[in-house]
């Protein structure tokens, strides 16, 4: 195997790519891959909107480099809608409102994925704890916390 | 929710910028059914700044083309405040067509006619009525055409989704499609278009989902930042460490030697480039550089005393009775001094743009709410004419009154010019913060007086650097003076060590955490219950009214405070909107930090277009002015910036959200007024009333971080 040949899994499907282990994941996705939907606003882990699911956790991808995410599983924004079918926490975002400017929106959606597949029916107050780390400067907070009680809440 | 693809904001990659002189633009619009129409106060006030070549008597127009799709050309742009989907629901209906035939062309230098830029919660209150008339001009036109197809008068006909046909027999009737086919007629808007009153609205008024959000939770959506054109660089420009300092020397070979990397020292501008957005940071820090930094002249703690030691005369915004006369009348005496200090618009997505050189036009796709002044900015810097610089203007990340210089933009074209790349320039945090044009820190003191039956007589107020927004007396005060000392847009000279600028309502927060501030600590004094005092004291009708909804919802009970309960109550005007709000809040006396549990919004903005996007605004208001009271400040050391990202900048998040209970207060007489501002300006207030119920101290400077409360209640 080549020094720096990184086998990993993409939205559910394998990848190897030749990259420096030390790049990235934020910047791989958005300019070798070409996905734009992860977002840089921060760059030092403050923000929130580069959050990507590596192997079911939130992690920043502005902090992870390549090498970190040999042999795990990274979804990223546009793996939830793989078939144009909207993840519920999409059409709950769309539904209430939970964006304005839609620039913390990919990492707020995947931030709340995981925030789910650990906690499937999250009080209100573990919800704004699972999330505060994610900042929306339009404030749209209201109704992101709507949106992940409206996909949470027991049907 | 269906895929909606009718939001074009930003056209994908053409393959070339088209350049757009006058005598081609009507030829070009295509044909079709076109209104032209002029819609924007500002830009009627700001004719001389207007592009040559640009036609000047109309800033949008609307198009039915032969297919029966409407497309609304405009120069504005989308940054969150959700006008692509408000504008298009006004267009609809005024028209009688779906929401879903309406496509919305904005922010394109080259598609759009001119417009000064989106700004000041002007889109629904100007461009909102025009839009409205010249849809309901096309109808008429469409009405007319229709009559003549159909060989019947036009009382006999009626109009629905995009059709005409006879009222007596639905089966006798044509398209809008049909009737726009072949057609060229081009009308401009004279002002004698009917448009509906609210009882015939079917599209505005009702909530509507936004037409971009399938875009936003998918990724797909398209800011500046995501414009991938092949061969592109991106950019990292070097930065001076200090606002006021000089380059003395630098050596760049360090950074020269990295691989792949491209080095620019031109015109004062030095610049690395890379594939690799991380190679070029790498490259950027591989620089070294000398720099002639002058020493500190104030800082964020110096810099109030300096603002009123420069301010000089001042200007009279308003004027009434005689202060002389109402200091006399005066039982008490009333002196505040209210200050706020910088604060940073910070908008998650930072300053960005791409360059793109071809065929002798640059196109650039930029973060801004200012698309026209930035081409005309850039074309001056490249020594372009201006038709051969195109501005694109994708989804914005947020704007907040910050993305107006467009420096970035202009970045991105130097580089591009220079290195026959497309070039991408995205500011890391710190520059954001070093680069932004800060919300003025500001001042200001009123001197004011209850006479003996407890009503204002006497209101002599100053403020110093924010500008008169928001100051305007609502109360019913017989000897008022309202005086301004500098402001942004026209700033005393060397008041500011940085560029400063406009703010989610520019000078508002302040002014009226000021005034409601002082007019509680009179309230307090007469011993009246704060909401009484000011019922007491105001006859404007629509505020009364605010007050009272407000009030209601909260389920407000009169005490004199402080009454230890912690509520609070503060109102205002901002943008043609009357709003009050009302506020619960908790102080830990031990660490002074401040919980506020719930707020209530009342909120008189005129007819109501989009009532959930108006909703969304006001909470989004609210929350965000829970940054400037309790947390937001910009910290500097003379012209350096301290405040380098999110750790020291604390922006509200999750855990500080309050319970946010929101009340349109009806007023269907009133055409729309502002929605995107007026909710922000008396948060500060608000919540410095409910501390001073619950604790009896008062707070006179914003942010009310935890520190200051602390030694407030000392
Ligand atoms: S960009 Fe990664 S947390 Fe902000
Ligand atoms: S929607 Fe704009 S930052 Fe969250």
């Amino acid at each position: 195997m080549r020094e720096n040949s990184i086998s990993f899994r993409l939205n559910g499907k394998p990848i190897r790519l030749d990259v420096d282990g030390d790049r990235t994941l934020l910047w791989v996705l958005r300019t070798d891959l070409g996905l734009t939907g992860t977002k840089f606003g921060c760059g030092e882990s403050l923000c929130g909107a580069c959050t990507v699911v590596v192997s079911k956790e939130a992690v920043r991808s502005c902090q992870v480099p390549m090498k970190a995410v040999r042999g795990k599983d990274v979804t990223t924004i546009e793996g939830l809608a793989p078939n144009g079918k909207l993840h519920p926490l999409q059409e709950a975002f769309a539904d209430t409102g939970g964006l304005q400017c839609g620039f913390c929106t990919p990492g707020m959606i995947m931030n709340a994925y995981a925030l789910l597949l650990k906690t499937p029916k999250p009080t209100r107050s573990q919800i704004r704890a699972g999330m505060d780390d994610n900042l929306c400067r339009c404030a749209a907070h209201h109704r992101i916390v709507q949106a992940i009680e409206r996909v949470s809440a027991p049907a | 929710m269906t895929d909606d693809p009718s939001v074009v904001v930003a056209p994908p990659l053409p393959s070339a910028g088209s350049s757009l002189h006058r005598r081609d633009f009507v030829r070009l619009l295509g044909g079709g059914i076109i209104v032209l129409f002029n819609a924007d106060l500002s830009d009627l006030l700001g004719q001389e700044t207007r592009t040559r070549g640009y036609p000047t008597d109309f800033n949008a127009y609307l198009r039915i083309a032969g297919d029966g799709r409407v497309t609304i050309y405009s120069g504005k742009i989308e940054m969150g405040q959700g006008i692509v989907t408000s504008l298009a629901q006004m267009a609809a209906d005024e028209l009688a067509v779906s929401l879903n035939s309406i496509d919305m062309v904005m922010g394109d230098t080259a598609l759009c006619p001119f417009d000064n830029g989106t700004y000041g919660s002007m889109s629904t209150r100007f461009f909102g009525p025009a839009l409205r008339a010249a849809a309901a001009e096309a109808k008429a036109v469409l009405l007319t055409l229709a009559s003549e197809h159909l060989k019947t008068p036009p009382d006999t006909l009626s109009v629905e989704d995009g059709m005409v046909f006879l009222t007596s027999d639905r089966k006798t009737r044509v398209t809008f499609g049909q009737l726009a086919k072949g057609q060229k007629i081009v009308r401009t808007l004279d002002g004698k278009a009917v448009t509906k009153s609210v009882p015939e609205f079917r599209v505005m008024g009702r909530p509507e989902k936004r037409r971009d959000a399938r875009a936003k939770v998918t990724g797909r959506a398209q800011f500046a930042g995501d414009i991938r054109p092949p061969g592109m660089l991106f950019a990292k420009v070097l930065r001076l460490p200090a606002h006021g300092a000089a380059l003395k020397s630098v050596d760049t070979s360090a950074a020269a030697r990295l691989p792949g990397v491209v080095v620019v020292n031109e015109g004062g501008m030095v610049a690395v480039l890379h594939t690799d957005p991380e190679a070029a940071e790498k490259a950027l820090a591989l620089i070294h550089a000398d720099f002639d930094v002058p020493g500190p002249a104030f800082d964020d703690k110096t810099v109030f005393a300096h603002l009123l030691s420069v301010a000089g005369e001042g200007e009279e915004r308003e004027k009434k009775g005689d202060l002389a006369e109402g200091e006399k009348r005066s039982v008490s005496l009333f002196e505040g001094k209210y200050v706020n200090g910088y604060g940073a618009h910070a908008p998650i997505e930072t300053h960005t743009a791409l360059a793109r050189l071809e065929g002798g036009t640059m196109t650039v796709w930029s973060s801004t709410q200012t698309p026209f002044p930035s081409q005309q900015a850039i074309a001056q810097a490249i020594g372009f004419a201006v038709e051969n610089v195109r501005v694109i203007t994708p989804f914005v990340g947020g704007g907040f009154g910050g993305k107006s210089a467009g420096l970035q933009a202009i970045e991105a074209a130097k580089l591009a010019k220079l290195t026959g790349k497309p070039v991408q320039v995205c500011w890391s945090r710190a520059e954001e913060f070093f680069l932004d044009s800060f919300r003025p820190a500001a001042v200001v003191r009123i001197r004011s007086g209850l006479d003996g039956a407890g009503r204002i007589c006497l209101w002599d107020y100053q403020v110093y650097a924010a500008g008169s927004r928001s100051s305007e007396q609502f109360y019913d005060v017989p000897n008022n003076l309202i005086r301004t000392y500098g402001r942004w847009g026209s700033e005393i000279p060397k008041m500011h060590l940085f560029a400063t600028g406009p703010w989610r309502a520019p000078g508002a927060n302040l002014n009226v955490f000021a005034r409601e501030s002082q007019i509680d600590a009179m309230a307090a004094k007469a011993k009246v219950d704060p909401l009484e005092f000011r019922l007491n004291n105001t006859s404007d009708k629509r505020m009364r009214r605010v007050l009272e909804a407000a009030a209601g919802r909260f389920g407000w009970k009169k005490a004199v405070a402080p009454s230890s309960r912690g509520v609070g109550v503060a109102c205002g005007i901002d943008a043609g909107t009357y709003v009050a709000l009302m506020a619960e809040v908790s102080v830990d006396a031990a660490t002074g930090s401040v919980k506020v549990g719930r707020i209530v919004c009342a909120q008189d903005m005129g007819v109501v277009i989009n009532p959930d996007g108006a909703k969304m605004q006001m909470e989004g208001c609210v929350m965000m002015g829970l940054g400037y009271t309790l947390s937001e400040e910009v910290r500097f050391n003379g012209g350096r910036i301290l405040t380098r990202n999110f750790d020291t900048y604390e922006v509200p998040r999750f855990s500080g959200m309050p319970e946010i209970e929101t009340v349109l207060v009806k007023n269907d007489e009133l055409t729309p007024q502002g929605g995107g501002e007026p909710a922000i300006v008396p948060v500060g207030a608000v919540v410095a009333n409910a501390i001073f119920d619950a604790t009896g101290a008062r707070l006179f400077q914003m942010p009310m971080t935890a520190e200051r409360v602390k030694e407030a209640l000392k």
